[in-house]
This record gives C-alpha cells, sequence and structure tokens, in this order.
C-alpha cells in the first residue's frame, strides 16, 4: 500500500480553483521533489495535506496509509505521522522552544496511545539532535523561533521533525532564506533522516536545493497540475530550460 | 443659615435604610460616627454609580449590581468551618494569613506574621477609640464602604524591617444573598520590605454576595513592596474593591492583579507617587467567561519628578464576558523626567465577548517619556495551525497561547513563589475551559 496516495484532488480558495484534479503517489522510502514556478499550486498541495484551514476541497481524495486524511484533524494527521516544514515557520512569542517541543511529543504519543516521555529520556534525546543540527542550547530556552534568523527557524525545523520521527515528511521551499553555508547544514540534516520506512515530499522553486537533497523522482507542477514526472534528470533539465516550456502544457 | 434639602437617590435611600439598621453594629463612635454619617451622605447623594460617570463608564452599578445588599450576620461556628475548609484553593507556600470571613476578622483561623510586623483587627481598634483609615475619595463606593466598614486589618510594619514570610489577607464569603464591608490599613515603614498578598474567595455554596473592600497603603522611603490579588469570588457574588497606595521615594512597588471570579467586580487602584525616584511595576490580567464582568481601573500619578512606572495589562475574555481596563496616567507640572509606559491587549475567544481598553495620559510636564498602547484581538490563526499540524489538539493549542499572553503580565510578579502560583491559576482557569 503506498504511503501517501493523492487522487484527482480539487482544490479551491474562496470559489478560485487552485489545483486541478492533482494525483500523486508516495511510497516509503521514497523522496519526491516538486518542482514548478511560483502560484503553480505546490504549497497549495502541502498545505492541504497538512490540513491548513481556509481550503475548500472540491473533489478527490487524499489517503495516507489507506486512511482518508482529509476527515482527520490537523493534530491527528500529525500524530499519524503527517509532518509538513514550513516555509515560513511562526514566531511564538511567550512559549519556550523546549516546552513546545516536549508539549507537541508528547500530545502525538498521547494521541498513538503510547506512554509520554520520561523528562531524562527527552531532554538527551533534543540535545543529541540539536547537537547534530549546529543548534545552541540557549536556542531551545528561547520562545519559539523568536529571534532566530532563516536559518535557524529551519533548521529548527528539521530538528521537529528528527524529534517526532514522522512517516512522511513535507518540505515546504525549505532553501528559501538560506545561504549556501545554512542550506548545507539543513540538507544533510534532511539526509539523515532519510530512512526506508519514511518518504519525503521536497518542494522547492529552484533546483539548487536538488543538488544537496538528491530525489528519486521529481515532479513538475504548473498551474495546478502535475505536468511532467521523471527521475533526478529532471531537475537539471528543468534548470536549463526553464519553467516556460511547460505554461503551454497546462 | 438656610437648610439644606439633599435629593437622595434610590440606592441611596436604601443605603440609609441599611445604616439606620445597622449602625449600632458597627464599631466606632464620636468622630468615627460623625466620619460614617458624612460618607453615609455623600453615597446617598450619589447612588450606585452608572454609565453617566466617566470613571464608570463600562461598569454601570445600577444595572449590574442594581442593589447593596442587607449586611451579612457575624459568622458563627459553622461558618468558620466552612471558611477553613476553603482556605485550601488558595494556600500560598510560607504566608502567614489574616483570615476576614463574612467581612469580620477570625484571629482562629489567622497566624501572626511574625517580629517586625503589628497586626491588629480594625473592629477592636475602632472599639477603643481609633481613627477610621480615611482617604480623599469621593468615589461613591468608598463613601459606602467608609460608612460601612465593619471590621478589616491594620498592618504595620517598621522601618528596616524585611519580612521573611508573605502577608496574606484572605477574605472569605459563606453567606450568600448579604454584603460585606472591609477597610484596611497597611503601612510600610522606611526601608522596610514586605510581600502583601490580598486574595477573595468563597466558601462552598457562598452565592450572590457582595464583597466591598478598600485598603490604604503608605510605603516608606527607600521601601520595596510586592503586592499580589487573586479576585477570585464566586461566579454570581460582586466584588468591589478599591485600592489606596502613597508611596515615598525611592521605593519599589510591584503590584499584580488577577480577577478570574465573581459576576461583577471592580478592582480600582489609585497610586500617588509621593516622593522622587521611585519604580512602579504595575500589571494584571482578566480572566474571564461567561457572563462575567470584570474591570480593572488604575489611576497613577506622577506628582513628584524623576519616577518610573511599566504597566502591562491582559485580558482573556471567553463566552459573553465583558472585561474593561481603564488606566490614566496624570503627570503633574512638577513632575519632570517622568517615565510612564503603560500596554494593554485584550484576547476575545468568543464573537460575544467584549473588551473595553481606555488608557488616557494627562500630562502637565514638559520634559518627560510617557506611551501607552491598547490592542484587541482573537487569537492568531497562523499560530494555532502550527502548533496543530505539530500534534497538539485545538484546545490545547489555544491553551499554550493564552499562557503566553498573560504570562507576559505575571512574569512581572517580582516573587518567584507568587509569579509560579499566580500561573497555576492561570492553568486551572484554562482548564477548566475544556
Amino acid at each position: 500500500m503506498p504511503l501517501l496516495e493523492v487522487k484527482d484532488l480539487c482544490v479551491s480558495v474562496e470559489d478560485r480553483e487552485i489545483l486541478h484534479a492533482l494525483s500523486l503517489t508516495v511510497n516509503k522510502g521514497e523522496l519526491h521533489a516538486i518542482m514548478g514556478p511560483n502560484g503553480s499550486g505546490k504549497s497549495t498541495l502541502s498545505h492541504v495535506i497538512a490540513g491548513k484551514p481556509g481550503y475548500e476541497v472540491t473533489g478527490g481524495e487524499i489517503l495516507f496509509n489507506g486512511e482518508d486524511l482529509l476527515a482527520m484533524e490537523p493534530d491527528e494527521r500529525a500524530a499519524k505521522g503527517v509532518f509538513l516544514a514550513f516555509q515560513y515557520p511562526v514566531e511564538i512569542p511567550g512559549v519556550a522552544t523546549m516546552n513546545f517541543l516536549r508539549t507537541a511529543l508528547n500530545a502525538q504519543r498521547k494521541a498513538r496511545g503510547e506512554s509520554e516521555y520520561s523528562t531524562p529520556d527527552f531532554l538527551k534525546k533534543v540535545r543529541d539532535v540539536a547537537k547534530s543540527l549546529n543548534i545552541p542550547q540557549d536556542m531551545l530556552r528561547r520562545g519559539v523561533n523568536v529571534g532566530f534568523s532563516g536559518g535557524e527557524k529551519k533548521r529548527n525545523e528539521i530538528l521537529q521533525m528528527a524529534l517526532f520521527e514522522p512517516a512522511l515528511c513535507i518540505l515546504d521551499e525549505m532553501d528559501s532564506g538560506l545561504d549556501i553555508d545554512a542550506l548545507r547544514i539543513a540538507a544533510d540534516g534532511v539526509n539523515a533522516l532519510r530512512a526506508p520506512e519514511r518518504a519525503m515530499v521536497v518542494i522547492t522553486h529552484y533546483q539548487r536545493l536538488l543538488n544537496y537533497i538528491i530525489p528519486d523522482y521529481v515532479h513538475v507542477m504548473s498551474r495546478g497540475r502535475v505536468v511532467k514526472s521523471g527521475g533526478k534528470e529532471l531537475a537539471l533539465e528543468l534548470e536549463e530550460s526553464g519553467y516556460a516550456q511547460f505554461d503551454d502544457a497546462a | 443659615m438656610m437648610n439644606v434639602v439633599l435629593a437622595k437617590t434610590e440606592s441611596g435611600k436604601v443605603a440609609d435604610r441599611l445604616f439606620a439598621r445597622t449602625s449600632d453594629r458597627l464599631p466606632g463612635s464620636g468622630k468615627v460616627a460623625e466620619a460614617r454619617r458624612h460618607a453615609l451622605e455623600t453615597f446617598e447623594r450619589e447612588g450606585l454609580p452608572h454609565r453617566r460617570l466617566e470613571e464608570w463608564k463600562y461598569t454601570d452599578l445600577r444595572a449590574l449590581m442594581r442593589e447593596v445588599l442587607p449586611l451579612a450576620p457575624r459568622p458563627d461556628a459553622a461558618a468558620l468551618g466552612r471558611a477553613r475548609g476553603a482556605l485550601t484553593s488558595i494556600a500560598i507556600n510560607n504566608a502567614a494569613s489574616l483570615v476576614l470571613v463574612d467581612g469580620v476578622f477570625s484571629p482562629e483561623l489567622s497566624e501572626s506574621p511574625g517580629a517586625g510586623v503589628s497586626v491588629r483587627a480594625l473592629r477592636e481598634a475602632l472599639e477603643s477609640g481609633g481613627d477610621l483609615p480615611s482617604t480623599r475619595s469621593t468615589d461613591a463606593m468608598v463613601s459606602l464602604n467608609a460608612a460601612l466598614a465593619a471590621d478589616g486589618v491594620l498592618i504595620d510594619v517598621a522601618d528596616g524591617v524585611a519580612l521573611a514570610r508573605p502577608i496574606q489577607i484572605v477574605h472569605v464569603a459563606t453567606a450568600s444573598a448579604a454584603s460585606h464591608f472591609t477597610r484596611s490599613h497597611v503601612r510600610l515603614g522606611r526601608a522596610a520590605r514586605a510581600t502583601l498578598v490580598e486574595s477573595f474567595i468563597a466558601a462552598e455554596g457562598a452565592k450572590a454576595y457582595q464583597t466591598h473592600d478598600a485598603v490604604i497603603l503608605s510605603i516608606g522611603d527607600g521601601a520595596e513592596l510586592s503586592h499580589v490579588r487573586f479576585m477570585a469570588d464566586s461566579a454570581d457574588a460582586a466584588n468591589i474593591s478599591s485600592e489606596f497606595f502613597t508611596i515615598g521615594a525611592k521605593a519599589k512597588f510591584n503590584l499584580f492583579n488577577m480577577t478570574s471570579g465573581g459576576g461583577v467586580s471592580r478592582f480600582q487602584g489609585f497610586v500617588t507617587l509621593a516622593g522622587e525616584g521611585s519604580e512602579l511595576s504595575i500589571n494584571g490580567v482578566n480572566l474571564l467567561s461567561g457572563s462575567q464582568h470584570g474591570d480593572t481601573t488604575m489611576v497613577v500619578d506622577h506628582a513628584v519628578p524623576r519616577c518610573t512606572s511599566r504597566e502591562i495589562f491582559r485580558a482573556v475574555v471567553d463566552e459573553r464576558a465583558h472585561s474593561v481596563f481603564q488606566g490614566r496616567i496624570i503627570v503633574q507640572p512638577d513632575a519632570q523626567k517622568t517615565d510612564g509606559k503603560m500596554m494593554t491587549r485584550a484576547l476575545l475567544l468568543s464573537n460575544q465577548a467584549e473588551a473595553d481598553n481606555k488608557p488616557e495620559l494627562e500630562i502637565f510636564a514638559d520634559d518627560v517619556t510617557c506611551g501607552h498602547g491598547a490592542t484587541a484581538g482573537s487569537l492568531d490563526e497562523g499560530l494555532l495551525f502550527y502548533l496543530r499540524a505539530r500534534g497538539l489538539p485545538e484546545k490545547d493549542a489555544q491553551g499554550l497561547l493564552i499562557q503566553a499572553f498573560v504570562g507576559e503580565a505575571i512574569e512581572q510578579i517580582a516573587d518567584e513563589n507568587l509569579r509560579d502560583f499566580a500561573a497555576s491559576q492561570a492553568q486551572r482557569w484554562l482548564e477548566a475551559r475544556r
């Protein structure tokens, strides 16, 4: 059974259709890249999978391990193993990062009927992951993302990914706002999480990211549809010829 | 001389009858009785405050409270037993409690705060010829309080004494459909340090009572007072609390009020900075739901130069509740180099919730730094989604954001122990929402 099956998905925002009968199948262990120009619907797809309010699904379905994902609340999806790394992680003043991580992790475990992490186990786990991502301890004491640089915010997303161990990671424009060093650290973090039981969907405008995170499949989106799919060489092809060729196809 | 006939308002007449019936129960004779009669006359003219009075615009007691209830009977042994049972809800680590049950000081439930402090019940002081603590206020509710105050506590912290234990004045209501009037005086000597908590709670089964409290505090030069209040009355009670603070030079005053109980409540604080170089930190949180009405009104009068005041207020308003915050900063002509800032924010959790924020600056000096800000809004959808996408159920996500929102005010509490206690009270309110 595929991990994620998006079938003929139609999505509207305020009566304007953004996704038109989009389909996508992702199996465990695979890494898919979704590329496309601004406004092609890449981020909309990631938001609908994660359950962000404000989108109306007018047709099609999304199955996650065979279950109807669209019937679930965003927190239920998280507990089932869906993780969206945000393009713009929000700042939450007054909620210490450590407290947030523990609350979120334990909420997911509780929803799955698992026991809560003990404090020493939790702290050790966070410290180990933070160290590997070059996240200083004082960042974990600050409010969630408050005063973090763009690179620190993205690393905080990857820290959460490593901590929650989701079955499906969707990375929305992970490379936006990162310089090359920050991008490398983030990409190393993502690569370290690749596993046979886990799938990843990497959404990006630029091919650059895919030099660091090598995809198994590349899909090109244009005007709310997947217009072309292929292997990793498709990304290089796009780098040469740009997205203009797909405008007609769409 | 001509005779002047005073027009009496309806609620004034009620109070008049109440006074006539109970004046023989009120302690004090001679000048105290005269002061009571004078205060009663002021109230008779004004009656219960209403919306046409600027200071009471958002809290119309004629509509919300309607009448002044008869005085509660003197608590008997059963009432004291019920009061004792209620004290656990407000038990603060290491605090020496002074307990007033239905407005009557209870030595049985109270304990001595230790050396360097003298504590006396107001009734006892008045009966032995003492004065009624007075203010210059002409506010109708403060006048009514002066007319009918039957008891209270007089606390005197000697110069230079640093109290090891917090003092907590606890008001416990046990009688239903009755009112009690208390008036207290607190003096903090020069360079003294103290933590004073004042809490309002109800014994099980106490319903629809009215608490009328006034506290007059003077803080000496170089003294430090941390003062935390918890208004946690039963949901259908009314609580009108007035506090008057006079602050000496180079003093530090840290005030925090939390209103989470009461059907109708008003905390009005009047701070006069009377000595140079003092620092004020005044903060508060209103946590309201159902049809609660909670009003916090603060007037800070910078009468002398070089004082700073910081005010942070947060209101969380759910269901059909109504929160009011009025904050006035007055800078007198001589009060140069005043630095006064005030920020008030309200979080509305339902479409029917209401919050009124009224910040006012009255500045008569030219070399000052003053500012204020006020906002009202709902929880940020973007933040909520982020938390939910990380696995937090909706109520938990809301709870975390609300905690952070009120945390900004709670963090200002100087005493760590009380800061934790206030946070736990807020947490308890949040859990009750689920």
